[in-house]
């Protein structure tokens, strides 16, 4: 790898140091916006005249492009999945446990595509971008976009990038309804589908998490309907409630007690409001540092594409008929054990969809304490059979590069 | 491959669908599939046996026997396979039939606990038997509902379950003229084709 091998040959003490830390990352990576002139017209019902979307990619596209791994984000992640974007960079991206060199997916084998979706705010365009109608901040002007948007905003990035066909196309939570609305949509471009700690519906529960969340955002009297910017201030103390409210469903109840119990900052107890257990101080940093770069208003539309997420509904509720297209798509399905937030029955609702109509598909069922949030760690069970999966019939491609290049 | 699976194997129809109930590391699922036309799913709830057998390509469902065939619908396999694990699920014969609603045949092997070796270990030693197919202590065994051809020969009758074909099997010698006639004696291993009457 060339970046590391530059890292290598210099003596410099705090380069060394960025060696080891990249250790079996891809390394540095610079992430690129690539601009649509074209038209997409939501499910909405409005359209955006050209839109910007910020891409990392990791690995080498082969000579037949067959190489290609699609990775879909979270909720409150973006396209920087794995590696780092300096050598200061004190995290790796959201995904770096699964995405590198020999990992889960293997970035000297696959090409990984990961990009920040239409409406977030990490660099695609979004309620932050400027409207070119007006020339202010989108803000609430933004159009509500859907999991089903978001997949045709891909498939469009797809053929910018010459791809056909992804190997796989792979998310967690969010992520894997993207990966269940392209095999429904697209299903003769994906040849994998790996769905992870997902659902093909939210429940009530999940719905009412949600609202609570959107109303803290709604309830602050730094929302301004949503034109926060141009106030030049931001809803914080909504998005903190928000990010403390959501960041609960994501833990278990073992988790935190294990973690927090019913430690006290200090000793004895203060008979205040301010911080005083543990597990107050944890969930407030939580909030707090994620309502410095996230925007509210891409929260907000971010937790309604969950809402209305549910690719059953076009087709006579029968899920079942909405991935029978699908029936050369290999699919795994991976949930967690103590995730309460989008439990294993729901994944299950996926799989035996997929068996009633005889598809090709894997299920496991994860022994994990960390809850929803599961998805984000390295357990080695989980990272195994993905890799085992992804590594399967690869040989069915044509030979993957030779180059073990980890840079946009 | 086992010798049981290897018997089992001659009675499914190439190219029909298959469920595989505790299919291990899908040893008999892959060789189906690759040299048969087998399709079908296996079900297993060892996680090192999962991934190898996701490793070979197998569509392999996570999920305990315990819970049941429910999300399979009627006749949705031509065959369901069982091997050696009848005897470690919680209710065999509430599973037994489930088999039967989801296929048209089942194909099952089990430990024969009226094998001489076994009569030997109880009768004359007084001991809990312990063998190749049994390997277990009395107090770490999965095996919690072990039988005979005897027993299975009845609860079949009780159940209007027919039995197509029978067979026993020694690790030494398979199909050997004792194992044939006298298998509940003789036979390590019980292997059966059955079907709804």
């Amino acid at each position: 790898m060339t970046i590391l091998n530059t890292l290598e040959n210099t003596s410099d003490k705090k380069q060394t140091n960025a060696k080891r830390r990249f250790d079996g990352s891809v390394g540095i990576v610079t992430p690129q916006l690539l601009r649509f002139e074209q038209h997409i017209t939501l499910e909405c019902n409005r359209t955006l005249k050209g839109f910007d979307l910020m891409v990392e990619t990791y690995g080498t596209l082969n000579a037949d492009k067959s190489n290609a791994i699609l990775i879909c984000h979270a909720l409150s992640s973006n396209h920087h999945a794995a590696g780092f974007h300096s050598e200061n960079d004190k995290k790796a991206g959201w995904w770096d446990n699964l995405i590198g060199p020999n990992k889960a997916i293997d970035t000297n084998q696959f090409y990984v595509v990961c990009l920040n979706n239409l409406g977030g705010c990490a660099g695609s365009t979004g309620p932050t971008c400027i409207n070119p109608d007006n020339q202010k901040p989108y803000g609430p002007d933004f159009p509500m976009v859907t999991v089903r948007d978001w997949v045709n905003s891909q498939a469009m990035l797809a053929d910018r990038l010459g791809i056909d066909c992804w190997y796989a196309v792979v998310g967690g939570s969010l992520g894997g309804m993207q990966a269940q609305q392209w095999a429904v949509d697209y299903p003769e471009r994906l040849k994998h589908c790996v769905i992870i700690a997902s659902t093909p519906k939210l429940t009530a529960q999940n719905i009412a998490f949600n609202e609570v969340a959107r109303q803290s955002i709604l309830s602050d009297p730094d929302f301004f309907a949503g034109r926060y910017l141009e106030k030049d201030t931001a809803p914080k103390r909504g998005l903190v409630l928000a990010r403390m409210v959501g960041h609960l469903t994501y833990l278990t109840e073992d988790a935190m007690k294990q973690k927090f119990g019913r430690d006290l900052k200090s000793d004895k107890f203060m008979y205040g409001y301010d911080v005083e257990f543990q597990v107050e101080s944890y969930l407030r940093y939580q909030g707090t540092r994620f309502s410095e770069h996230f925007d509210a208003n891409t929260y907000l539309i971010m937790t309604k594409a969950l809402d209305y997420f549910d690719p059953a509904r076009d087709y006579h509720n029968d899920l079942q008929q909405a991935f029978a297209k699908a029936k050369d798509v290999r699919f795994l399905v991976v949930s967690f054990t103590t995730d309460w937030r989008f439990a294993p029955e729901r994944s299950q609702d996926i799989v035996n969809a997929l068996v009633k109509n005889n598809q090709s598909v894997s299920y496991i069922n994860v022994e994990a304490p960390q809850g929803h949030d599961s998805f984000l760690f390295a357990i080695p069970r989980y990272l195994q059979t993905v890799k085992a999966f992804l590594a399967y019939d690869v040989h069915l491609t044509a030979s993957p590069s030779s180059n073990l290049g980890g840079q946009a | 491959m086992r010798i049981d699976q290897q018997m089992a194997k001659r009675l499914i129809k190439p190219n029909t669908r298959v469920l595989d109930l505790g299919c291990g590391d899908g040893d008999m699922l892959a060789h189906l599939q690759k040299q048969y036309g087998i399709t079908g799913y296996g079900i297993e709830i060892d996680p090192d046996k999962i991934t190898t057998a996701v490793a070979r390509g197998l569509n392999i469902i996570e999920q305990d026997l315990n819970d049941g065939l429910t999300q399979f619908d009627d006749g949705s396999f031509d065959t369901v396979i069982m091997a050696q694990a009848l005897q470690a699920v919680n209710e065999p014969d509430k599973l037994l039939l489930d088999m039967l609603r989801v296929a048209k045949q089942a194909v099952i092997t089990f430990p024969n606990f009226a094998h001489w070796r076994n009569r030997y270990y109880l009768g004359i030693k007084g001991r809990m038997p312990v063998s190749d197919v049994l390997p277990h202590q009395w107090y770490d065994t999965p095996n919690i509902h072990l039988c005979t051809f005897k027993d299975f020969n009845q609860l079949c009758r009780q159940h209007g379950i027919r039995i197509i074909k029978r067979y026993g099997v020694d690790n030494a010698q398979a199909g050997s003229l004792l194992t044939k006639h006298v298998p509940n004696l003789f036979a390590e291993v019980a292997i059966y084709q059955i079907e709804k009457r």
